[in-house]
């Protein structure tokens, strides 16, 4: 049995009252409801602040490089799928720098889960406007407002028929658990989208900011069908609804591989086989 | 020498490639070269093949038997024809007549409309015709065509089979001149392309994972090996992108298998800061770069040796790495294998240098010594894991080199950072831990690299008076060069690097001493500025007398370059 000690990390460089308290909290209340083990996950992060969060549980980790989590987790994936894979990653992180990955890695439907700490505003280099900032928000670089339109992250993930799509809200921990684990539940890879006040440099997005928008989609919505999904996507202003916005089942990219039909790469013969037979066809 | 000419599209890479499969079966020793463009279709390309009874590893320069495809050819190639040389051509297709009895007028065409009924196979006629010329006897076409088309149907086999004989049968009788004295076959050899052998050697050593995003001339090594994937537990992945290339093999190395990826110059760029991301979380991983003319998108589908100091200096900061730079088949092999053994054994990013020419190029073998490929496990797995009491991905040790362990194989929690870390692989910030951890990386390991690596290959003349030096895809035509100067009564050596970096220990080496007692010494590079003679210097402090540089994107051949030499650079 795995316990809220047993996921216990170093100390944490967060300023106090920041979003990503209220995700780590939910993400180890799932670990325990799932009974997951340290040993048994594994948490590929990138640069920013959600970069650290590993470190601030218990887990295997791969703390790279800025955007690239995506391109670690699959491989990860590939060598070992028996291994739960959680990649963790700022909105500058996942949506900017490794928007490529992001795209490519919904293609695949590789089985990773993806938590994306979106608090429309870069933390860690202080301030600066995020892909996901809204319109209009003042910064150093942006003394007149960001005049690009912000990326819509759920909406992009249905238009790419990612195969699991939610969005849930720092503030609202029962619901996030929730959302956490049925992404890590889902077969296929799960995007989880998590608005998240930041207390040091957004001013304009704040937990009042959120309460009052934040919304649970109803018990009858149903997240199989696609065009109502984009819809609900989309919203995004006075009301923005939380939950699981819209899933698919298909093969995940692991499933796909003939290789990895019979088991884990890294159960099978590390040494090298059957060269004898690749020699003959050179002659 | 052969040379198959023509526009893309028209076949010549089955000729060529048909015909040197043809010589190293029948037991010649055999090299062969590509030299094209950036293009599906059309634009002038050759395959150049070379056989003798006697080692051949380089393009010579002067044409024996000239088969031309397409007009040009007449104009480009034709004058660098040999006296005594042929050329083959078919008038009706090429719609000229050449007033030269040197060449052979062939309608492929029409024999191969004659015999199938289509013009498809007018490149089986061309390449029976090329063998009918030489003398070569027709049943090795038969066995050919089975082995290379086989999978296509008995059908496909037989009709091409009937048009290469045809081909040659015509040649024969058409071609009075023909005076090639093709010596009596000896055992069977096999044939293998530079790209291959990067694969194949990937294959021997263990690679469980490459990744890989398309970029001539890398791109033979990954076709090769999704070739191979389903049979030999190989998983290959097309990333979208050279940044993903590298993370998803530093990913899948991470989680305990041995990995690779490989690219060109353009592509190595985009991977640096994955490079570096290798050095600081001593994650092991072979990377191939396979070079071409830069700067920038340069000549695709040539050739130079210019990212030397690119793939030496690539990255922030400061952590080791190895460089390998093979020049024939057998030290492909070797330095593949080593690449994998040792980042694995000192867990450090291995750049294996080759490039257009070495990738495209086929050398025959006697055969492939599979002894000679080292397998050793250095990772902590299984119940060898479980068994430790606990576990610090980043521990300090005497040697630098900390158990490297499978995350999953036991309760333990491997954890790594791309931030400066403590041994547990946490983020730190303190000055004492970051110190401890660069001379962990740094200074522990290098020494002991250093160590490992083989000493440059001296060959040729005693006490030389010339001593050659060059690196990588130029091993074939220094040999070439070294043997023909002293067959004509000069004392010349070549020295050549397959081992780059660290660059190997020096002092009091034999072919260090050659070189100081030599009265001219050459570094001779496929670049413009030295970058080999400039780490040479910076490592030794030894300069070279002088430098002979190649940056027109084509290789050097043995002819053109030891007349270059003979122009004052001998001693």
């Amino acid at each position: 049995m795995v316990t809220l000690d047993d996921l216990k990390g170093t100390e944490t460089a967060w300023c106090p009252g920041c979003g990503n308290f209220g995700i780590l909290q939910s993400f180890k209340r799932a670990a325990v409801d799932l009974g997951l083990e340290p040993s048994r996950m594994l948490m590929v992060s990138g640069i920013g602040q959600a970069g650290k969060f590993p470190h601030y549980t218990m887990c295997n980790t791969f703390n790279g490089l800025h955007g690239r989590t995506l391109p670690v987790a699959t491989a990860a994936r590939l060598a070992n799928h028996e291994m739960l894979t959680i990649a963790e990653a700022g909105d500058g992180d996942c949506y900017g720098e490794g928007g490529n990955h992001f795209m490519h890695a919904m293609r695949r439907n590789i089985d990773v889960n993806m938590f994306v700490h979106d608090n429309q505003v870069y933390g860690l280099t202080k301030g600066q406007a995020s892909p996901t900032s809204d319109l209009g928000m003042k910064t150093k670089i942006n003394p007149g407002g960001v005049t690009a339109e912000p990326l819509d992250p759920v909406a992009l993930a249905v238009a790419m028929d990612c195969s699991f799509v939610a969005r849930g809200y720092a503030g609202d921990q029962d619901q996030l658990v929730e959302l956490m684990k049925a992404a890590i539940n889902h077969k296929g890879f799960a995007l989880l989208d998590i608005l998240q006040p930041c207390v040091s440099f957004n001013k304009v997005n704040t937990y009042a900011w959120f309460k009052q928008r934040c919304y649970h989609l109803e018990d009858s919505y149903d997240p199989a069908d696609r065009l109502k999904a984009f819809e609900r996507a989309l919203e995004f202003g006075d009301r923005i609804p939380t939950g699981v916005l819209y899933t698919n089942e298909r093969a995940t990219y692991e499933e796909t591989v003939p290789t990895l039909a019979g088991g884990p790469l890294i159960r099978q013969t590390m040494e090298p086989v059957d060269l004898e037979k690749a020699v003959a066809l050179f002659y | 020498m052969i040379r198959v000419c023509g526009a893309a599209g028209q076949g010549i890479q089955t000729i060529g490639a048909t015909l040197a499969r043809v010589f190293a079966r029948s037991g010649f020793y055999v090299f062969s070269y590509q030299d094209y463009e950036s293009r599906v279709r059309g634009g002038h390309n050759f395959y150049e093949i070379r056989f003798s009874d006697r080692l051949v590893s380089a393009p010579r320069g002067g044409i024996d038997l000239l088969i031309a495809l397409d007009r040009e050819t007449l104009d480009v190639d034709a004058p660098e024809l040999l006296e005594g040389g042929i050329g083959v051509y078919d008038s009706k297709a090429l719609d000229t007549t050449m007033d030269d009895d040197r060449y052979v007028d062939v309608p492929f065409n029409d024999i191969a409309q004659e015999q199938a009924g289509s013009r498809l196979m007018a490149n089986t006629v061309a390449s029976g015709a090329a063998l009918g010329m030489l003398g070569m006897p027709g049943d090795v076409i038969g066995k050919v065509v089975e082995a290379t088309l086989g999978r296509k149907g008995s059908d496909v086999v037989e009709k091409n089979r009937k048009e290469g004989l045809a081909g040659h049968t015509y040649a024969k009788e058409h071609c009075p001149k023909c005076a090639f004295t093709v010596l009596p076959a000896g055992k069977e050899r096999l044939l293998i392309a530079g790209n291959e052998a990067v694969g194949f050697a990937a294959m021997a050593s263990g690679v469980k994972f490459y990744a890989a995003y398309p970029m001539t001339p890398s791109t033979g090594i990954i076709t090769y090996l999704a070739g191979k994937a389903a049979d030999h537990g190989i998983v290959v992945e097309q990333a979208e992108d050279e940044i993903s290339a590298i993370n998803m093999a530093l990913g899948a190395s991470f989680m305990g298998v041995r990995s690779m990826t490989g690219t060109s110059g353009g592509g190595f760029a985009l991977m640096v800061e994955g490079i570096s991301l290798a050095g600081m979380t001593e994650t092991p991983v072979v990377i191939v770069l396979g070079q071409r003319p830069g700067p920038a998108t340069g000549l695709p589908t040539r050739t130079e040796q210019a990212d030397l100091l690119f793939a030496l200096f690539a990255a922030h900061g400061e952590f080791p790495r190895l460089l390998f730079a093979p020049g024939n088949p057998e030290q492909i092999f070797s330095c593949v294998n080593r690449a994998f053994d040792l980042a694995e054994k000192y867990q450090v990013p291995a750049i294996v240098l080759t490039d257009q020419l070495l990738a495209d190029a086929e050398w025959s073998l006697d055969g492939i010594d599979l002894d000679s490929f080292v397998y050793n496990d250095y990772r902590v797995r299984g119940d060898a894991y479980a068994a430790l009491p606990e576990y610090k991905r980043h521990a300090l040790t005497e040697t630098g080199v900390s158990p490297l362990a499978v995350p999953g194989d036991a309760t333990h929690v491997v954890v790594t950072d791309s931030d400066e870390h403590s041994e547990e692989g946490h983020i730190i910030e303190d000055a004492a831990t970051r110190k401890r951890m660069v001379e962990k990386r740094m200074m522990k390991k290098m020494p002991l690299i250093r160590g490992e690596m083989v000493q440059p290959e001296l060959f040729g003349a005693d006490e030389p008076d010339t001593v050659l030096c060059g690196w990588g895809s130029n091993w074939g035509v220094l040999r070439e060069v070294t043997d023909r100067l002293n067959g004509n009564g000069k004392r010349v050596a070549m020295l050549h690097f397959s081992e780059l970096y660290p660059f190997p220990e020096y002092e009091g080496r034999p072919w260090m001493e050659a070189l100081r007692n030599a009265k001219k010494t050459v570094c001779i590079e496929n670049n413009a500025t030295g970058r080999f003679a400039y780490l040479f210097r910076a490592e030794t402090g030894f300069v070279f007398s002088s430098n002979v540089g190649g940056y027109d994107g084509r290789p050097f051949n043995a002819r053109d370059l030891e007349r270059e030499l003979s122009n004052g650079h001998l001693g």
